[in-house]
């Protein structure tokens, strides 16, 4: 077995995995927080795609400059999303929100349409590679990596560190102990809402600087968010990126590493193995690997 | 009242525990058909949990329930109620969407008796009257008031003309007239020849209408006997914070 | 049995099968069309109430029984020359079966969890049938020309398909009527308002959940192989396609959930929206918004939909609105 491309594939997959698990983090954190899950995930990612490029498009910016736009972006959308469509249904029973969200989705996909048709579209960057002996990684790669990282680590520091994040975790533990102790759970929930809009967003823009999109690739990333979190398990962030890293690597190696008899696995297969891991652990391990937590 | 008494429900060395905490302590009782059994004791005392065990909702982590004779432990519920076991809940839980008639059909249809639809329906009829809830038959069960709500309860249990009826806090949240009126159809349906294992908490109504009282602290038994020797015991007084005037206020319920 | 004597069940049947005549009647393939859509939206939302507006288990991919169905018809079909109907039977007993035994281990889920694993199912088979080779993979199967022969050609294939639909739509509306008016049905509405209650009351919910899952799955299933015929292909997408059963959902919701007229409301209101929305030159590109929003609306503030609305406010009617 050709060792040096088993090196290059896991690292092409543990760089996906990390984008993956950043964008899963967003949908799990919602979750987590307030029991919703968020069918409107999948348009949000692709906003966070479309943001960088109608910044180079129409000013010109460089799309890496252009995203704490979309962190922004992703903040704003996610506070207005949960006022207009969660907070008065926040304690019905799960299809309501599971509804509500998906109402969103729908007004999403069909203004980005109008907007912006569903012409196939590309971010055009040069970023060029890092090689180090013959393996080679896109300088996009490196980048997006590197975001995701930081993301991930100021997530943690903004959950752990700051009174804000202490507050949400809080109110996902237990919503009316935190509002005897004087969180105001209506701006905590919107705002984790907001959160986990903005991780979504960012993953898409940092998508987009790795694949070509279009206004529907929304709906395949959404639905491997929900591969992703439920193997990491629902409400956890890092089972989020556990799960992200997990998926990467199996769509990476899985095409070449040739297993005893079956030879190497073709790649359309992938999903299926996706799809029934993803059964598997709902009926047999719904807390996920790493245990769902609130 | 009958002399020779049979006893009904048998519940032998149970024990039940969540994780580490014990909530049931080798519990041994025996209920005698066509009593009035009372079950008392301090919040947090277990007597949910005995309910719990008793109707399947969960198995005990040892000891054995036997019921007219068959040994029922770690039946399902729904096992249990075609033999003849009913329950309420101390925080009612109607069906909200259905209207009364259908919530005690509910009972008739899926009970001791399994009924087809419509003699279900007239037997749900018949039960409401006797609850008294006949001018909302066809309200929504969630439009009710909490004494209507317990009164849906009662019928919904009794719909399937159960042998054995458990009370879990029936006369919780009703104002002293629903009180009265809620303890003239317990009375009425002992008369029924139903037997019934009542948890309370207002001790005049239990000491009132109970043949024999139990009482439960931190999961294990620490009385049982006639209204009279309940409250005269140390042991009882001492759990419900030592005060004698409770133990004055007993015996003043039960004379 | 009861159902049989309440005139509602006869005029609801007698309204739906009289305005499927209308086509034969006007003689119009393009109101054909239209309503062979509209029947088979009623059936797939008819079944999807069956499970998620009774039993309140909300199944968001139900629609891979449509093409459990659709395949195993089509499949029959093109490779042995089996009759559409016995194929579309065949279809429905093979989605019934694989419900059956998905839901055993699958319906033990609740809530959210439930949904999610419906959609997985969904995604599973689509993905599978995508690498079986046998089954077309991704590019799917086509019909040869002389498939419609057995029926009098293509044209008389069209007029059969049509009205092989307007059966399963009356056939599943009819079950839905029955399963609500009757002892199963009420077991299943009491599960919906609280399991744990329903369990004290002597209802097995394992079991009766099961059931009504594979009954549930019978008549996509019908529908698909119906669908399938008429297209003369069939592929994983349009076979397996999420949206397509995330809208039977809106569908109940809009017209009424656990009513038996609510998703025949919902579907037909659906629909007509949508059409209109397309063909209007101004809006056609908002539809999508418009569905949303009007979804939106429904959500937040008119649960019960349409006919649960009617049967709140107006508790009079309540007794034959079903």
């Amino acid at each position: 077995m050709n060792f040096e491309i088993l090196i290059a594939s896991s690292l092409d997959g543990l760089t996906l995995g990390f984008v993956f698990g950043l964008m899963a983090m967003g949908l799990t954190l919602i979750f987590g927080v307030m029991k919703v899950i968020n069918l409107g995930h999948g348009p949000i990612i692709v906003m966070g795609m479309f943001t960088p490029l109608v910044l180079s498009q129409a000013f010109g910016i460089n799309p890496y400059f252009g995203l704490p736009v979309v962190i922004v972006l992703g903040l704003v959308t996610g506070i207005v999303m949960y006022f207009v469509a969660v907070h008065r249904v926040i304690n019905a029973p799960e299809l309501t929100t599971l509804l509500a969200t998906f109402a969103v989705n729908m007004i999403l996909i069909g203004t980005l349409t109008i907007l912006f048709t569903t012409t196939p579209q590309a971010l055009s960057l040069e970023m060029g590679s890092l090689q180090t002996g013959t393996i080679t990684i896109l300088g996009t790669r490196v980048v997006a990596v590197l975001v995701a990282v930081v993301a991930t680590v100021a997530l943690y520091l903004f959950l752990y560190r700051t009174r804000s994040g202490k507050s949400i975790r809080a109110v996902a533990n237990n919503r009316a102990a935190a509002e005897l102790m004087g969180i105001n759970s209506t701006w905590i929930l919107a705002l984790s809402f907001g959160i986990g809009t903005m991780l979504a967003m960012l993953s898409g823009a940092l998508l987009a600087t790795l694949f070509g999109f279009t206004v529907l690739s929304g709906s395949g990333y959404e639905v491997k968010s929900f591969i992703i979190v439920v193997l990491g398990g629902l409400g956890n962030p890092t089972g989020a990126l556990l799960g992200g890293i997990i998926i990467g690597l199996l769509e990476s190696l899985v095409a070449v590493i040739p297993l005893p008899v079956i030879g190497s696995i073709p790649f359309s297969w992938v999903p299926v193995i996706e799809f029934v891991v993803f059964i598997l652990i709902l009926l047999f391990r719904p807390t996920g690997l790493l245990g769902a937590r609130t | 009242m009958t002399t020779v008494t049979s006893v009904i429900l048998e519940i032998e060395n149970v024990s039940k525990r969540f994780g580490g905490l014990l909530a049931l302590d080798k519990v041994n009782l025996s209920v005698n058909e066509g009593e009035i059994f009372g079950i008392i004791g301090p919040n947090g005392a277990g007597k949910t949990t005995l309910f719990n065990v008793i109707n399947g909702v969960y198995p005990p982590t040892a000891g054995r329930i036997k019921f007219r004779g068959e040994d029922l432990t770690g039946l399902q519920p729904y096992d249990m109620s075609k033999r003849g076991i009913a329950r309420t809940y101390q925080v009612v839980r109607p069906l909200g969407e259905l209207t009364v008639r259908e919530n005690v059909t509910v009972g008739g249809c899926f009970g001791r008796e399994n009924l087809p639809l419509e003699k279900a329906e007239k037997v749900a009829d018949e039960v409401i009257d006797f609850v008294g809830l006949t001018a909302r038959k066809e309200m929504l069960a969630s439009k009710l008031n909490i004494a209507q709500k317990k009164r849906l309860e009662m019928a919904r249990a009794l719909a399937a003309r159960p042998i054995m009826l458990l009370l879990d806090e029936v006369l919780a949240g009703l104002n002293p007239n629903e009180v009265a009126d809620m303890l003239s159809v317990v009375r009425k349906i002992r008369e029924r020849g139903v037997t019934i294992i009542m948890i309370e908490h207002l001790m005049h109504a239990v000491m009132n209408l109970s043949d024999r009282v139990f009482v439960l602290d931190y999961g294990a038994q620490i009385a049982e006997g006639t209204p009279q020797e309940v409250s005269n015991h140390p042991k009882v007084i001492e759990a419900y914070l030592g005060d004698p005037k409770v133990a004055q206020r007993f015996l003043e319920g039960s004379a | 049995m009861k159902t049989f004597s309440s005139p509602f069940f006869w005029l609801v049947l007698v309204v739906v099968g009289g305005v499927s005549l209308l086509p034969i009647v006007t003689n119009s393939p393009s109101l054909r069309e239209d309503l062979f859509l509209m029947l088979m939206l009623v059936t797939l939302a008819s079944s999807v109430n069956i499970i998620m507006g009774y039993t309140g288990y909300v199944s968001f991919g139900h629609i891979v029984y449509f093409g459990l169905g659709g395949y195993a018809a089509f499949y029959l079909m093109q490779n042995f020359s089996v009759h559409v109907l016995t194929a579309a039977l065949i279809g429905g007993v093979v989605a019934s079966l694989i419900a059956f035994l998905i839901g055993i281990p699958v319906l033990r889920l609740r809530g959210a969890y439930f949904a999610l694993a419906t959609i997985g199912i969904n995604e599973a088979f689509r993905v599978l049938v995508n690498n079986l080779p046998f089954l077309g993979g991704s590019v799917g199967m086509l019909f040869s020309f002389s498939a419609y022969e057995p029926y009098g050609g293509g044209k008389s294939a069209q007029q059969f398909a049509y009205f092989a639909m307007v059966i399963t739509a009356l056939l599943t509306i009819a079950t839905s009527f029955i399963i609500k008016k009757s002892k199963f049905g009420l077991g299943l509405m009491a599960i919906r308002e609280d399991q744990d209650a329903a369990m004290v009351l002597g209802i097995n919910p394992a079991r009766t959940k099961v059931i009504t899952y594979a009954i549930s799955a019978f008549f996509p299933a019908l529908a698909g192989a119906f669908f399938f015929f008429k297209n003369g292909t069939i592929l994983p997408e349009t076979a397996f396609e999420l949206h397509r059963s995330i809208e039977s959902l809106v569908m109940v919701m809009l017209g009424g959930y656990g009513t038996v007229t609510g998703p025949i409301v919902g579907a037909v209101v659906y629909e007509r929206l949508r059409g209109f929305l397309i063909t209007n030159p101004t809006l056609s590109q908002a539809h999508l918004v418009i569905a949303g929003a009007l979804l939106l609306l429904i959500v937040l503030f008119v649960t019960a939909g349409v006919i649960g609305w009617l049967r709140q406010r107006f508790p009079a009617v309540r007794r034959y609105l079903e």
